[in-house]
């Protein structure tokens, strides 16, 4: 049954099992154990994360190549959602045509690029994703009639959502404590990233995920045997293209607010790519593990750069290298890193040693 | 030689004549429009030629220009301010001087980028495009570091500005130079390649790179030079780009870099006259465009690149090559 549920793709390390199930009794407890807002945004973000990581890991670890347009996705999701709510009031409604519309609208740029980049070679992919993502960027800039411009748009949800929408009190406790709507709001996430990540977890381990990895192992001989490349890699950039916009959707309904620098930097886009490869490529798992260990990590990090500032700050060049500014510098480098030293992830590195432990005692 | 693909770029010419009416107003923009193609073949024709002997896409070329334009912005604001050049020619020499020092230290940080960061992800693509694009994001922080965040000028000596006006056509002198300079390059460049050893041997390499190595030459160290000599010409691309913009940002290279890859996806990876044209057809189609119709020249680019890969999906000029497709 619970095998089932993971698509039989289970860890396979106690370790990576026992953590995993941390991280989710974690996500799931949150509102209880760390009852502050911040605490509730940040796992939030770990739950949009792991949820946009594992789409780019069906491209990357599964179909391997690199689309540069993931966060394109990520923000038509959630422009959907704000434009939809902002334009239709704060209903049920607006949710669902938004989300639809997004889907839609998400599908058929992916599917187009697909088509045009794919026919010919791989790495035109990766250019064209990046071409594409640019323009879409710009774009959404400077239609601010309809984006909100630079400054983005402030929307409302419906009320059941809101925090001060409460379903129930608690029995034996103080008035403060109950049920309320934003609470719903995060489980609402949080059964919406548990889906999410279940259902790739089961795409990547169907016979259709297999034919993904054999024509990463070696594209010729797939052709060979008789599979459609062109159609498997271009259905894979589709779905990955729709979690993706589900991803941005969930991150709009939490913040109520969307704009460019939220969802369509290439700072996120970076992001992505580096958690794929922290924990662990061609991994599902490795989107929950690389999330919570780089969100954790970026807030950190961050405090860590502008302490180390205020010690260097004597020293001319070291201080500008250390300036808290400079934090994309010191990811660019972990970027690199991880790709010479430790392409096989968190989640790599613990299966090789269980498998190295079995080996031994045998 | 194919012409098919020149005579699309003279059919865009003169479509667009006919839909702006003004011929002033449409050699201007033509002008102009060449002078960028030039500039973008500049920084594009080492790319491509990275790419079709090794197999390499880099996608951190972008740091070569931004750092071409910044070596280039801090020698000219201290020539400009010790008082030197004045005259048209002297002010020629000044240009030249900076030309020189950008390429020679964008020539500088392509070795060190083809060392540090290429040389250990042969032939994995998924690896290549990983790591180059870390490559470019920390190139683009460490020139945030030594210049600043802020925008910079980079402002042409007197003598240089302003236009000539011939026949009641104005063309900026810029402009002009630069499209003359372009071709001077290209000249020289199709001159390397047809007239010399290293030239034949680059040509052999693209099209077969085992069988050159098999005569004896080491293909990895032709392969060092060009690509040190193509950072180079993208420096050189910068400092152009950043005379004809009149400023520069750290983040300059990553924006051209976007536009290089339509390029060179357009002319067909490898090819250095495809890259010309891809660069010329670039060029035009972004100024006419911007001009009839402001809000779609965001999608000027990719609309002429799609097209062109549903006529020839290989590229205009398809670089036959004894490797596989991958």
């Amino acid at each position: 049954m619970f095998s089932r549920i993971l698509s039989c793709d289970p860890p396979r390390s106690t370790l990576l099992a026992v953590i995993l199930a941390l991280i989710f009794v974690g996500l799931l407890t949150a509102p209880y154990v760390f009852p502050t807002l911040q605490a509730l945004s940040v796992a939030v973000k770990i739950m949009v994360f792991i949820v946009l990581v594992a789409s780019f890991d069906i491209l990357l670890g599964y179909t391997g190549i690199i689309s540069f347009a993931h966060t394109m996705y990520f923000g038509i999701g959630a422009y959907g959602i704000a434009i939809a709510s902002s334009w239709m009031g704060p209903t049920w409604t607006a949710l669902l045509v938004g989300l639809a519309i997004a889907l839609l609208v998400s599908c058929l740029i992916a599917g187009i690029i697909a088509i045009f980049s794919l026919r010919i070679r791989a790495v035109f992919f990766s250019m064209i994703t990046l071409a594409v993502a640019a323009a879409f960027q710009t774009l959404a800039a400077q239609l601010s009639d309809f984006t909100g411009g630079e400054d983005g748009i402030t929307f409302r949800l419906p009320q059941q959502l809101s925090a001060a929408f409460k379903y129930f009190d608690y029995p034996f406790s103080g008035s403060a404590a109950g049920f309320n709507g934003q609470l719903a709001c995060y489980y609402l996430l949080f059964a919406t990233c548990t889906l999410c990540f279940l259902t790739i977890l089961r795409i990547v381990n169907s016979p259709f995920g297999r034919v993904l990895q054999a024509i990463r192992e070696n594209e010729f001989r797939a052709e060979a045997i008789g599979y459609r490349v062109l159609l498997y890699r271009a259905v894979a950039a589709l779905l990955s293209a729709v979690f993706a916009t589900v991803a941005g959707a969930m991150l709009a309904i939490w913040l109520r607010y969307n704009g460019p620098e939220t969802t369509l930097s290439f700072e996120i886009m970076i992001d992505v790519v580096l958690i794929t490869m922290i924990g662990g490529v061609g991994t599902i798992y490795g989107s929950v593990i690389g999330s919570v260990v780089f969100l954790v990590a970026q807030n950190y990090l961050r405090d860590l750069l502008l302490s180390a500032e205020q010690f260097s700050a004597s020293v001319p060049l070291l201080g500008r290298l250390l300036s808290p500014d400079r934090w994309l510098l010191w990811l660019g480098v972990l970027f690199v890193l991880s790709v010479y030293f430790f392409s096989s992830g968190i989640v790599g590195h613990l299966r090789e040693r269980t498998r190295n432990q079995e080996r031994s005692h045998k | 030689m194919d012409w098919k693909p020149l005579a699309i770029v003279i059919a865009i010419a003169l479509i667009s004549l006919a839909l702006i009416g003004s011929p002033a107003t449409w050699l201007t923009l033509t002008i102009a429009g060449l002078a960028m193609g030039m500039i973008l073949f500049l920084a594009a024709s080492g790319l491509t030629l990275v790419f079709g002997l090794m197999d390499v896409l880099n996608f951190g070329h972008g740091i070569f220009i931004a750092i071409g334009a910044f070596v280039a912005s801090t020698l000219l604001g201290y020539l400009y301010a010790a008082g030197a050049g004045g005259g048209f020619w002297s002010d020629a020499v000044i240009l030249l001087v900076a030309a020189i020092a950008s390429m020679v230290v964008a020539g500088i940080a392509g070795w060190c980028f083809e060392r540090l960061i290429v040389k250990t992800v042969y032939g994995d693509h998924l690896k290549q495009i990983l790591v180059t694009t870390g490559g470019l994001i920390i190139g683009i922080e460490l020139n945030k570091v030594i210049w600043g965040s802020a925008q910079r000028s980079l402002n042409l000596p007197e003598s240089w500005r302003g236009s000539l006006s011939i026949a009641g056509v104005s063309a900026e002198k810029y402009r002009l130079a630069a499209i003359v300079l372009g071709a001077i390059v290209f000249g020289a460049m199709a001159w390397t390649f047809s007239r010399t050893k290293i030239g034949l041997l680059i040509r052999a390499g693209v099209q077969d790179r085992e069988m050159v190595e098999s005569f004896g030459y080491r293909i990895s160290t032709l392969f060092v030079i060009v690509f040190v000599a193509g950072s180079a010409l993208a420096g050189f691309g910068g400092l152009m780009w950043g005379l004809f913009q009149q400023n520069i940002t750290a983040e300059m290279g990553a924006q051209l870099n976007i536009l290089i890859f339509i390029v060179i996806i357009i002319g067909g990876l490898g090819s250095v006259p495809g890259a010309l044209t891809g660069a010329v057809l670039i060029g035009l189609s972004t100024n006419y465009v911007g001009f009839l119709f402001p809000i779609a020249s965001q999608f000027a680019n990719i609309g002429v690149m799609v097209l062109i890969l549903i006529w020839r999906p290989q590229g205009l000029f398809p670089v036959a090559s004894s490797r596989g497709q991958g």
